[in-house]
């Protein structure tokens, strides 16, 4: 890819970024950044393509350690937001909860 | 790889990268859902279908190149099968087992294998390619490396000195400046080396790597424990940054806008955690805190007795109260004592007193922590306010109740000259009866003594805050039945 396409993108996402995460309320901000961080997960994308021109058994070492620890990252990043999340309730949230029960 | 001409040539590479931006435009949807907490969850799972999209479109372009070449990686792909298992099973098994007050050390652990993996991608693209590689991939590349593995040593230090590992708090760094110096000059001169001589790329890569690793060991060891929700940010940011340098040196769309939006929260975060601390942000990062400033400031701060309270007549003040505002800090946390406090509200909300919870940006060792917390113990989040909202609110309440927190609610943050001056603080003083449950006498971490504690509306109830609480709570249903 052209890196001056790839560079114009990256400023794009970067503003993007900054307001979207600028409208979120203090109280998500350890959801948010735990969920930023699965975001940077998709590294593991990345690792699964340099696997198709991988030849070496040098590669190989490189391959198995990025994609443990990328792939640690991703659903560990994932599962870990969702339970905090979860616990977030409002009082007509667990209300029903309670009557559910 | 190659140009973008190159790229979509083939109507797969074409379908490729419509769908890497489906995944980005998927991202920035989740965390847009992210701004209120009634659809953050959702917000979470679109994030996480665009994941699943952009891993699943590189598993196809993969597979199909491989069955067009006969299978020449199968080994790696082999190898790649199965590290992906392994570290799914490694994440999903810490992600259900962390403990909610050590989030903070998780998504630091999980910022060194981010750093980690994007700092291997972008040294096996320099390394494993038979040609020299392009200007452009050795500075993108370069940059993913260096910023790559200073976040891996760096967020495993953050994370060491965050779970309380004794010799990680331990470490100390005589002559931080020298060495900060150090290796940013050796780590600098490496990439540049790196990229003017690329034949010689095996040895400048490798130190490249050595002195970032360094350096982060070098930039985190100073910081100290109450730093660390900006650190964190930090660190968060650097993966983002360096998830984007990679791939913008492997070509891929995905990676940069996905590395890009992380690296975008985290300087978001870094510098409103700063702002809440009233601490520039390079100050925090050049680390020392309660180094001099406390030594100054720790024989100096109000003097005068304090009132001691009991439980039994604590719970009186709560029951016929009003409005009760809770002020929560990290020691609340620290004596694991938060379902005490959401039941005390519980049973005060029920008798009809209005209860509600003050959360200071810095409460907790993360931004946010503290309404995670919470969040656990089953406060409806609506009952917990931020710094802005909760304090005009002060004045009108019976009773402020802070539990475990000391300099967020010291008042002479608002006087000049003093370590925490200039710091926005909870108004608790503003309270028409202040009641502070602390473990003992102790200075905060700032290291002065808090001027509440001698107001005359403020008694103390000195004890374990759990214990205190559950004798509080003893006491207010007596007193309702």
């Amino acid at each position: 890819m052209d890196i001056v396409v790839a560079i114009t993108l990256f400023i794009l996402a970067l503003l993007i970024g900054v307001e979207v995460i600028g409208k979120v309320p203090a109280t998500l901000h350890t959801p948010l950044m735990s969920g930023a961080n699965s975001i940077h997960g998709i590294v593991i994308a990345g690792v699964v393509i340099v696997a198709a021109h991988a030849t070496s058994p040098l590669a190989w070492v490189f391959i198995f350690l990025a994609a443990v620890l990328g792939t640690m990252n991703v659903v560990g990043g994932y599962v870990v937001t969702d339970r905090m999340l979860e616990m977030f309730k409002s009082d007509k949230g667990k209300k029903k909860e309670e009557e559910a029960k | 790889m190659g140009t973008l001409a190159e790229m979509l040539s083939t109507p797969l590479g074409v379908i490729e990268w419509f769908v890497y931006l489906l995944a980005a435009v998927m991202f920035v949807i989740g965390l847009h859902l992210m701004n209120s907490p009634k659809t953050a969850r959702k917000g979470n799972m679109v994030s996480a279908i665009g994941m699943i999209f952009a891993v699943a479109m590189a598993f196809i372009v993969l597979f199909a190149g491989e069955i067009s070449n006969g299978f020449k990686h199968s080994v790696a792909v082999v190898v790649l099968i199965v590290s992906i298992v392994i570290g799914a099973v490694a994440g999903v098994v810490s992600a259900k087992k962390v403990k909610m007050t050590d989030m903070p050390q998780l998504v630091s652990v999980f910022n060194t294998v981010g750093g980690g993996a994007a700092a291997l991608v972008a040294l096996n693209d320099i390394l494993t390619s038979a040609e020299t590689p392009s200007i452009v991939v050795l500075i993108t590349a370069g940059l993913g490396i260096m910023i790559g593995s200073v976040t891996f040593s760096g967020s495993l230090i953050a994370a060491g000195k965050l779970q309380g590992i004794k010799w990680v708090k331990r470490l100390s760094l005589p002559g931080k400046g020298f060495w900060n110096i150090l290796f940013v000059v050796l780590t600098v001169a490496s990439f540049v080396m790196l990229c003017v001589q690329p034949n010689q790329r095996l040895l400048w890569s490798v130190l490249t790597t050595v002195f970032a690793l360094c350096y982060g060991l070098v930039f985190v060891i100073p910081i100290g424990g109450a730093d660390m929700p900006v650190v964190i940010s930090v660190l968060n940011a650097c993966t983002g940054t360096a998830v984007a340098m990679s791939g913008l040196a492997i070509n891929n769309i995905a990676l940069i806008v996905a590395g890009a939006l992380v690296g975008a929260a985290g300087v978001t975060l870094s510098i409103a955690m700063s702002k809440a601390m009233n601490r520039p942000l390079l100050s925090v990062l050049a680390g020392g805190f309660g180094g001099s400033n406390s030594a100054a400031g720790a024989g100096e701060g109000p003097e005068g007795t304090m009132k001691e309270t009991s439980a039994d007549d604590l719970a009186v003040q709560l029951v016929y109260a009003e409005k009760v505002i809770f002020v929560p800090g990290f020691g609340l946390a620290q004596a694991q004592a938060q379902r005490e406090l959401a039941d005390l509200g519980t049973l005060l909300k029920d008798h009809g007193v209005e209860v509600s919870y003050a959360i200071h940006p810095v409460a907790g060792r993360m931004p946010g922590h503290m309404n995670v917390l919470l969040a656990e113990a089953n406060v409806p989040y609506e009952e917990l306010v931020d710094l802005d909202d909760i304090n005009p609110q002060f004045p009108q309440s019976n009773v402020a109740l802070v539990v475990g927190a000391n300099d967020v609610t010291n008042p002479a943050a608002r006087k000049p000259g003093t370590p925490v001056s200039g710091m926005p603080i909870l108004d608790v003083d503003k309270a028409q009866n202040v009641v502070v449950m602390k473990r003992g006498r102790g200075t905060g971490y700032a290291g002065i003594q808090n001027e509440l504690y001698f107001e005359d509306n403020t008694q103390m109830l000195f004890g374990d805050a759990k214990a205190s609480l559950q004798a509080v709570i003893a006491a207010v249903k007596e007193l309702i039945n």
